[in-house]
């Protein structure tokens, strides 16, 4: 047909991918470690303080409050405003505002585990002469396990997915190939990004899922037994 | 022994659970608390265990105040069993069972082989050990739940309501398990229910309180039948109170007669003659065949011949007077075949001695009311 262009670019220019995939790798790593390390570390801070959330009722509701509005704010503005503090286009800048994402799904998930634990599964605990120490550690928190592992899941789909738009601001692993591939008009870096973002978030949550089963076979047969 | 000393229990909202309670449970024999919903039950049984502590007075275990021990310490020697079985759902039957154990420190095999051991004691399939609770039926969760009470061989078992969730069959099965296990191991348990037939049947004593947490009657379980203390005992006895109280009544020494059996291989003209309406038939063996009537006998032939009605029996010496009643109602001819142990006919009572006996067991409920 006459005043096609003659040569269009195709969706993925596979010998692109070929030449650039060290240059990949690398941004996949960086984007895996700056989605993960804040969930984890929103993991190790949830735990307390779900549990004094859950113990002192009146603190809950505050804190869920102040996370709840850390949460709500558009997480561009957050990195900009880390920017003067942790430095333009460092790990740190992005991983702090994922860090206190994490912590608003985690921490209600922490208490809701711990609430999900049936009153009289405690209260025989506490008949059978367990310590308050050693209930939390051998019954509520094992019991809350299946409800944690589940804001696990969640905090990390959305902080593997989060971690690209830092980008914007300099670092944002995979997030790095949209902008590259949408300054340059070139659809192939676009698509390679996607893809390894769901492929990435998909590898974490199946990973939690097989762990959820080795942790908790007592729950598995809930639902359909 | 357990003693409460004048027991009061008030709630931060000023609720009074339990209000000036004095009791003693003793060595060995099940104590019921029996009563409406809200009038203390729960809170009276665990201020033994001290999950909850007694505003004024005391309570006492073999004469120590249950507050001069740690609460984790105390507990461990307390068995508690309650509604909901409340086992770990995130741990495995036996582990479940070999719980106390383990928090007394034994090692861990010993606590496994005896929680194996209490599984089997309480009537359940060793095979079920490596389940999780979900995996289990209410009625074997339940016998779950009293294995782990028992799993440390504690002298005192407190049980809350531990049969009301299942169904009536399964919990008569639980209660006839609960007095095997009692008649073998003897602990002093304190049982919670709001059902009096349960707390009659597995009482030694009954005590029924009164909303407010107020003692009502505390008495054996035949006195309290016979002889209610007041109109709301006797409304919360219920009706039959008159038919139940037979249960308690020993069979024992009911009359019989002897002369109104005759073996099947009989000529039926040998037994012509009687002067009873109904003969019982028995067999070789002396075992019951069933009821014939003298007036329908045939000319010829013996007993054996003879079409015989169905009959009504009862164990001598072990049923009560209820299971004498009811046999008589049950069969055509208003006379009851008494056997002993091993199934044999040691007579006949007749309807007149049965009545005689209600007679006196009625005279023996003098005070009652209502
Ligand atoms: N923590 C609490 N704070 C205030 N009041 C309470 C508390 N626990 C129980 N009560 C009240 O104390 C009274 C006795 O309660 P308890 O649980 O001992 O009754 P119960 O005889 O076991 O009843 P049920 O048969 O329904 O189990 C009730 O009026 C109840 O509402
Ligand atoms: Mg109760």
């Amino acid at each position: 047909m006459p005043g096609v262009p003659v040569r269009e670019e195709p969706l993925v220019r596979w010998d692109w991918i070929g030449r650039n995939w060290p240059a990949i790798q690398a941004l996949l790593a960086d984007h895996a470690v700056m989605a993960l390390v804040p969930v984890a570390v929103g993991l190790l801070v949830a735990l307390p303080v779900g549990l004094a959330g859950a113990r002192w009722r009146g603190l809950y509701q505050p804190t869920v409050g102040v996370v709840n509005v850390v949460y709500s704010l558009p997480s561009l503005a957050v990195f900009i405003v880390l920017i003067p503090v942790t430095g333009l286009a460092t790990r740190m800048t992005v991983m702090v505002p994922l860090a206190f994402y994490a912590l608003a799904v985690l921490i209600p998930a922490v208490v809701d585990g711990l609430a999900s634990v049936p009153g009289h599964v405690r209260q025989s605990a506490v008949a059978m002469g367990f310590t308050p120490l050693r209930r939390l550690l051998r019954v509520e928190l094992p019991i809350a396990v299946p409800v944690v592992l589940a804001g696990l899941r969640v905090a990390t789909v959305s902080s593997v997915s989060l971690v690209s738009v830092g980008a914007l601001v300099g670092r944002g692993g995979l997030g790095y190939l949209f902008i590259d591939g949408w300054q340059r008009q070139f659809p192939t870096p676009i698509v390679v990004g996607i893809a390894l973002v769901v492929l990435l978030a998909a590898v974490a949550d199946t990973l939690l899922v097989l762990a959820q089963r080795l942790l908790t076979p007592w729950a598995r047969a809930r639902g359909t037994a | 022994m357990i003693t409460f000393d004048g027991v009061t229990k008030r709630y931060a909202d000023g609720t009074v659970a339990v209000d000036d309670l004095s009791l003693e449970a003793p060595t060995g024999e099940i104590t019921v608390l029996v009563g409406p919903s809200g009038c203390g039950k729960t809170t009276s049984l665990r201020m033994i265990n001290r999950m909850i502590d007694a505003t004024e007075g005391r309570v006492l275990i073999d004469g120590v105040d249950v507050r001069t021990v740690d609460p984790p310490t105390l507990r461990r020697g307390i068995g508690y069993v309650i509604q909901q079985a409340g086992l770990f759902p995130h741990r495995k039957i036996v582990d479940n069972v070999a719980t106390v154990p383990h928090l007394l420190g034994w090692d861990r095999r010993k606590a496994r082989a005896r929680a194996m051991e209490l599984l089997e004691r309480v009537g359940l399939d060793p095979g079920l050990a490596g389940r999780y609770p979900f995996q289990l039926s209410g009625g074997q969760q339940q016998r779950v739940g009293v294995a782990r009470a028992l799993a440390a061989d504690p002298p005192v078992l407190l049980m809350d309501e531990p049969f009301s969730a299942v169904d009536p069959v399964v919990r008569a099965s639980l209660q006839e398990e609960l007095l095997r296990l009692q008649a073998e191991f003897t602990k002093t348990i304190v049982f919670v229910t709001h059902d009096i037939d349960e707390a009659v049947k597995l009482g030694d004593r009954v005590a029924v309180l009164r909303v407010g947490g107020r003692m009502a009657q505390l008495a054996d379980p035949a006195t309290l039948l016979a002889r209610p203390a007041d109109d709301f005992v006797a409304e919360f006895l219920g009706r039959d109170r008159g038919i139940r109280r037979l249960s308690f009544v020993s069979g024992e020494g009911l009359r019989l007669r002897t002369d109104l059996t005759a073996p099947a291989s009989a000529e039926v003209s040998s037994v012509r003659g009687t002067a009873a309406p109904w003969l019982a038939v028995v067999d070789a063996d002396d075992r019951p065949l069933g009821w014939v009537r003298v007036g329908e006998l045939p000319e010829s032939g013996t007993l054996a011949d003879v079409r015989l009605a169905p009959y009504g029996t009862f164990v001598r010496g072990r049923d009560s007077l209820r299971g004498a009643l009811d046999a008589t109602l049950l069969s055509p001819s208003g006379n009851a075949i008494a056997v002993d142990d091993s199934g044999r006919v040691r007579g006949v009572l007749t309807r007149e001695t049965l009545e005689e006996a209600l007679r006196q067991a009625a005279g023996g409920a003098g005070g009652a009311r209502a």
